[in-house]
């Protein structure tokens, strides 16, 4: 972490992370956090949880099985009886292996008997970092198809904290996609203490007024280069959307209602893709508004492939928003 | 073996009638047409579900599954709420949002509700006695799993889990002869589902579920342990389950002989049988408890027949804790 600001720090979208977790721990005694290979001087996969069983020791910062369907099963068990667990899934890839626990219980349960269930799953996502078919995924789409979970993003180190912050507080189960290729390379002020980014609400992270870019996580930095490199012929308006579930509809609906052009952008897989509802939402609500059809970005129907130039010809970046962008600005 | 004590035994047969008489009246009103969705049959489980859940102190946790019935009614879960619930009325425990005993959770209880896909509660179970020990709380959680569920990969997952932990939690397998249609032999090459545990490191018995008695002497020796830092048990009771498994099931895939030998020895008559031979009850009290269960269980249905249905307007009220 780099010297203090007017009341932030510059730190890596990581550290941010573990700056959430510690201030929540700190905050909070019914917090604790759980996963595979999390404890010790070990700290995680990728050191997320290091040394915070030095400060909070072995009780709070529990090493488990390698058996997601049982420890997400009981972080529910733990959170019916009040307390606030945050779980790290080593990959998102990986939260497959906990489907029944999270979809079928945690995320009915307050439908069905009034029970909250306040956890938070950490899932490691996202690729462009050469791991391959089983850690390279984003399988945020599942989740935001099923009631009663939330589903949040953050793109920048302060909603890194400020999301995490706000998850842990949420009487709800809540997947907190964490996007590996900003682990190390995104640095950013971060607001010291515990401000909590709100779950629900989307961010203009820049303003224009030709075009507007919805999208989240790794992608808000690759929209961002894109619109500088557009920039001034064609002002991007790039809205982060850092909750998936709930949508914040109505930010999004008055950015392109403004601009009149959208341009939906994900790295999971376009097909049946967080983008496709929001698509269809602007496009029944939105239609007289648009000057070009609605534009959609996102990875190809394949698993995550491997080989640089596969992965390459797989995952969208930069140039290929540019390329949407211009296409939907000239229609 | 010690008897139990008069008055517990009294009770135990209490709890096991008013179950078999609402078991009962939930058949009956579902071959009237009175019933909604399905439900789920009881008999040959009273003495497993009655007699874990007296077992367990006020303070513990139980996460009970669609055959135990008689835990919900020991537990402090009203035969109104759960007939309204069976009928899916606005006055039942989840408030028409699931069916029959799905679902029926009660923190005020501590009660947890169940999920279809068994045995998903063995964990949330376990993740309960985890938070008591996170707690340093002189508590302890149980849950009833089936032999079909001791199949699955989240059983040993959750047993595996509950030793390393040394949680403080119990499970009843409660082997009735059959998941569904699949008897025993079709779903695993042992005989004793008790070894289950061995290749976890806990420790395991099997008991009667039939002898009441015997149910609540194990699970509260389990329960017993468990509190004082013990560790996790895993208990086999053995029964058979009497009916289909819901009630649009004739079960007809169950050989009538196997049916003949159990049905010499139903749980509650049983019972009934041992207070009368130990002369702590005689028939005319049996008859009066019958009578009682079957004023509760009728004013359960007029409660429930009577209530009025979930407000289509409330649909999406819940999805999400405030």
């Amino acid at each position: 972490m780099d010297s203090t600001t007017n009341g932030t720090r510059t730190m890596t979208y990581i550290e941010a992370i573990t700056d959430g977790l510690r201030t929540e721990m700190r905050r909070d005694p019914d917090v604790l956090v759980m996963g595979e290979d999390i404890g010790g001087d070990f700290g995680g996969a990728f050191k997320a949880t290091q040394g915070l069983e030095a400060e909070f020791g072995a009780r709070r910062v529990m090493n488990t099985p390698m058996t997601e369907l049982a420890f997400i099963g009981a972080a529910t068990g733990m959170g019916l009886m009040g307390l606030r667990p945050v779980i790290e899934v080593q990959f998102a890839d990986f939260i497959s292996t906990g489907f029944d626990s999270i979809v079928q219980y945690a995320a009915t349960t307050h439908y069905r008997w009034q029970a909250p269930v306040p956890w938070v799953i950490r899932a490691p996502a996202d690729g462009g970092i050469r791991s391959g078919p089983f850690h390279s995924q984003n399988p945020e789409a599942w989740f935001v198809h099923t009631p009663g979970l939330k589903v949040v993003a953050p793109a920048t180190p302060a909603d890194a904290k400020g999301l995490l912050l706000a998850a842990i507080r949420d009487n709800n189960p809540v997947i907190y996609f964490e996007s590996k290729p900003l682990y190390r390379s995104l640095r950013g002020e971060v607001p010291e203490g515990d401000r909590a980014t709100p779950i629900g609400r989307a961010r203009i992270a820049r303003e224009g007024h030709h075009v507007t870019v919805i999208t989240y996580g790794e992608m808000v930095r690759q929209a961002l280069l894109a619109a500088d490199g557009l920039a001034p012929e064609i002002t991007v308006e790039v809205i982060d959307l850092r909750t998936l579930k709930p949508l914040d509809r109505d930010t999004v609906t008055a950015s392109v209602r403004k601009t009149g052009r959208a341009v939906v952008v994900h790295a999971a897989n376009r097909l049946a893709g967080v983008g496709a509802e929001i698509a269809a939402d602007l496009g029944q609500t939105s239609f007289e508004y648009l000057d070009a059809p609605i534009c959609r970005v996102g990875g190809l129907d394949v698993p995550v492939p491997f080989s640089p130039p596969l992965e390459d010809a797989y995952r969208p970046g930069a140039g290929d928003i540019t390329a949407a962008i211009r296409e939907t600005v000239a229609y | 073996m010690t008897l139990l004590p008069d008055d517990l035994n009294v009770d135990l047969h209490y709890w096991m009638r008013l179950t078999r008489t609402m078991d009962d009246q939930l058949v009956n009103l579902w071959k009237q047409g009175r019933g909604v969705g399905t439900t789920f049959n009881q008999r040959g489980h009273e003495a497993i579900s009655v007699g874990a859940g007296m077992a367990l102190a006020p303070d513990d946790v139980v996460a009970p599954m669609h055959r135990d019935l008689g835990c919900y009614l020991v537990r402090g879960m009203t035969p109104r709420r759960l007939m309204a619930n069976q009928l899916g009325r606005a006055t039942g425990v989840t408030r028409g949002r699931d069916s029959n005993l799905h679902g029926c959770g009660d923190l005020s209880l501590n009660l947890i509700g169940f999920i279809s896909h068994l045995p998903q509660s063995m964990p949330v179970a376990l993740g309960a006695a985890m938070s008591f020990s996170y707690c340093s709380e002189p508590r302890v959680a149980l849950t009833f799993v089936g032999d079909g569920s001791s199949c699955a990969g989240v059983f040993h997952e959750s047993l595996n889990l509950a030793a390393v932990q040394r949680a403080p939690f119990v499970v009843v397998i409660e082997n009735n002869q059959y998941a569904y249609s699949t008897p025993l032999h079709q779903q695993m090459a042992i005989d004793d589902l008790a070894v289950r545990a061995s290749g976890h490191g806990v420790e395991s018995r099997t008991v009667d579920g039939n002898d009441v008695e015997e149910v609540y002497r194990s699970v509260k020796a389990a329960v017993g342990k468990a509190r004082d830092g013990g560790g996790p048990t895993l208990i086999e009771a053995r029964t058979m389950r009497m009916l289909g498994h819901a009630i649009h099931d004739g079960a007809e895939y169950v050989p009538q002989e196997l049916l003949d030998d159990w049905s010499a020895r139903d749980p509650l008559l049983l019972h009934e049988e041992k207070l009368t031979s130990r002369g702590l009850v005689d028939h005319e009290y049996l008859a009066r408890v019958a009578e009682k269960c079957r004023e509760i269980v009728d004013d359960a249905v007029e409660f429930a027949e009577s209530s009025e249905w979930p407000d289509p307007g409330t649909v999406s009220d819940g999805v999400y804790a405030a």
